[in-house]
């Protein structure tokens, strides 16, 4: 199997996602809530320390 | 004081639901869920673990054995062993690498080892919900 840096971010950060909105939130509408609030995080996070490490590197 | 044989088994059951739904739990992801009869959230923890797991081998990912070597090694070993008998089918099938060959690979073992560490936060919700120190 081969998959792409952003790809692999992508499924870490959906799963991830999913476990952190259903165990860390009681009610259904807030489990959506926070899982893609973790969800974008995850994502946008990622890309901003991509950035950073770019900056760093030049 | 005599109590009635219901409230009686009710009692019993209570005193061993959250233990029994944290080691189901830790053994088949959703499993504690599902004998909370919670079948979507334990649907999705299901599908969730198991696919970073599988993702994971998929990428040649490292599955640990036990060892005392660094600490690093140690901790994602214990990471890896929260996948309950997915870990244990792949130790017994030979499944997954010995160590990381390709760059890819190191992806694939964090997945194995994050699928373990998040299938023990399932567990504990599990047992948190029969308990009743988590509302629903």
């Amino acid at each position: 199997m081969t998959i792409s840096h952003f790809g692999a971010v992508l499924l870490f950060s959906l799963f991830t996602s999913v476990v952190f909105g259903i165990t860390q939130r009681s009610e259904p509408r807030m489990m959506i809530r926070f899982g893609v609030y973790c969800f974008a995080l995850f994502v946008l996070g990622t890309i901003a320390a991509s950035w950073l490490m770019w900056l760093i590197k030049h | 004081m005599a109590t009635n044989p219901p409230v009686a088994a009710r009692t019993a059951q209570n005193s061993y639901l959250p233990a029994l739904a944290l080691i189901a739990g830790w053994l088949i992801p959703g499993a504690g869920h599902f004998l909370l009869r919670k079948w979507i959230r334990g649907s999705l923890l299901f599908i969730s673990i198991l696919s970073m797991f599988l993702i994971g081998i998929a990428l040649k990912g490292k599955i640990y054995s036990p060892n005392t070597a660094e600490l690093l090694d140690i901790l994602n070993f214990f990471g890896a062993l929260g996948t309950g008998l997915l870990y244990f089918i792949a130790r017994v099938f030979d499944i997954g690498a010995a160590s990381v060959q390709v760059a890819v690979a190191d992806y694939g073992t964090k997945f194995i080892v994050v699928a373990g560490l998040l299938n023990i936060i399932s567990a504990v919700d599990a047992h948190s919900l029969a308990n009743g120190r988590k509302h629903s």
